[in-house]
């Protein structure tokens, strides 16, 4: 048992084990996504008294655009939706893997600039408009992912993701408020109402499409695709909560996006500005006042 | 058939624009996204933006102002795209064919695929014509793929 050779050969089957997991969460994610989306028009649609396209619907959208023509207004635009979509597909690998949840919310805030950048590199005064709002939103939602990945560290003196999936305790437990923090900006990240501002999935006719009013064809594809894994990494932050037997953590993450479908259904577009009061009062309070309570139970450094 | 051409049959993200309609037509497209007749049973989906487009439907008389509107629209749907005229106004200028300010239908400056009569059509008439259009865009799918393998 102790000899090294065994040892490494074991580490390195693991290793190979995490990296296949990674690699089939990066293959599985789109089609989860798709599917939660597809979920999410009929429900939609059965809120509002109406039959609802098939689930797949959002599949045929993409395929159909995959194959349009393209129509660009600049280069640039691509370069940033690209990498957009990429920085996406890290993100979950990082989460997949366990990795540093510094950096996966770092990750996440830099996929939203490239947005923004895509937004501002072409001359439509309607994009320029939603890359405005879209900035406007990451400043509502980005403190709170900051302060969750610190509360994560306060509770187990790592960032490490990893830690979260070995540990006996639900982070649920020491960090509830946390969660109810995260659950509201996850509206605001889905670009869900009250909070459709940069870009909405509904009212078509609000300024446009907003920050994609350049994008068509393939590209506008590549955003619903990286729209997927957006939204599969943020129910995987919700699931991290209670990552102990996993599935439990999944079940609150499926009632998290369902509750999000819902509010979504029925509240009307708020401002912008009330937007940010909201998030930075409701869900900061409910974060320092978290933090602090960990920083007392657990001690710092 | 491939992915992407089946796809295509079920997913017509429809532009809607008002070349000088009296409002009963578009309030009868309006219609068909409500319960009752919900066209998004078929993926149809109304958007603001001709770049997302892939059917123009165009209601009203053309006048002679919204004409190069409409043209502008047409060229910024990207291919594949259909156009369908709803109502008698759109398709040949209807009551208002010899006013001095109005052009004619639609088809005076965009090739038009599928006409929906009617004053004002009814919204399973311009379901009907959706249905049309699609049926049209498999038999251009079909003779173009003919084309490419012979
Ligand atoms: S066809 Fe009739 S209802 Fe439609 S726009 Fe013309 S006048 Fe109005």
């Amino acid at each position: 048992m102790n000899d090294p050779q065994a040892v490494t050969q074991q580490i390195m089957q693991q290793q190979l084990m995490t990296i296949g997991l990674a690699m089939l969460a990066v293959i599985i994610a789109p089609f989860a996504g798709g599917f939660l989306a597809g979920l999410d028009r009929i429900l939609t649609a059965r809120l509002q008294g109406r039959k609802g396209p098939p689930v797949w619907q959002p599949f045929y959208d993409v395929f159909k655009l995959l194959g349009k023509n393209q129509i660009t207004a600049s280069r640039m635009q691509l370069v940033w939706m690209y990498a957009y979509l990429a920085i996406m597909v890290f993100c979950l690998i990082f989460i997949a893997l366990g990795l540093d949840m510094l950096l996966t919310v770092f990750l996440l805030g830099f996929a939203g600039v490239c947005l923004v950048l895509g937004g501002f590199s072409s001359k439509s005064p309607y994009s320029h408009f939603g890359a405005n709002r879209e900035l406007v939103q990451m400043l509502a939602y980005e403190p709170v992912l900051l302060l969750m990945a610190l509360a994560v560290y306060f509770q187990n003196k790592t960032f490490l993701i990893s830690r979260i999936y070995d540990s006996n305790e639900p982070l649920m437990y020491s960090m509830w408020p946390i969660f109810i923090a995260l659950v509201i900006i996850i509206t605001i990240k889905l670009r869900k109402s009250p909070f459709d501002f940069s870009t909405c999935h509904h009212a078509h006719q609000e300024i446009v499409r907003g920050i994609l009013t350049e994008y068509s064809g393939s590209y506008y594809a590549l955003f619903m695709i990286a729209e997927w894994y957006e939204i599969i990494i943020l129910l995987w932050l919700v699931a991290l909560f209670w990552a102990v037997p996993l599935w439990v953590g999944v079940l609150i993450a499926l009632a998290v996006y369902f509750l999000e479908m819902f509010i979504d259904n029925i509240a009307a577009r708020m401002t912008i500005g009330w937007m940010v009061k909201y998030s930075w009062v409701a869900a900061m309070v409910l974060c320092m006042t978290n933090l602090v309570y960990l920083f007392i139970k657990r001690g710092v450094f | 058939m491939g992915l992407i051409e089946a796809s295509r049959l079920k997913s017509p993200w429809i532009l809607h624009y008002d070349t000088g309609s009296c409002n009963g037509c578009d309030i009868e497209i309006l219609a068909c996204l409500t319960p009752l007749y919900d066209i998004e049973r078929f993926g149809m989906v109304n958007m603001g933006n001709p770049k997302h487009a892939d059917v123009l439907v165009c209601t009203g008389a053309l006048n002679k102002r919204s004409a190069r509107v409409l043209k502008n629209l047409y060229e910024q749907i990207p291919d594949p795209k259909l156009v369908m005229v709803v109502g008698t106004c759109a398709i040949s200028g209807g009551v208002f064919h010899n006013c001095y300010n109005v052009a004619g239908g639609a088809d005076k400056v965009i090739p038009v695929d599928v006409y929906v009569p009617g004053c004002a059509a009814r919204p399973e008439a311009i379901i009907d014509g959706v249905v049309k259009a699609l049926g049209r865009l498999a038999e251009l799918q079909e003779v173009a793929r003919g084309k490419k393998s012979a």
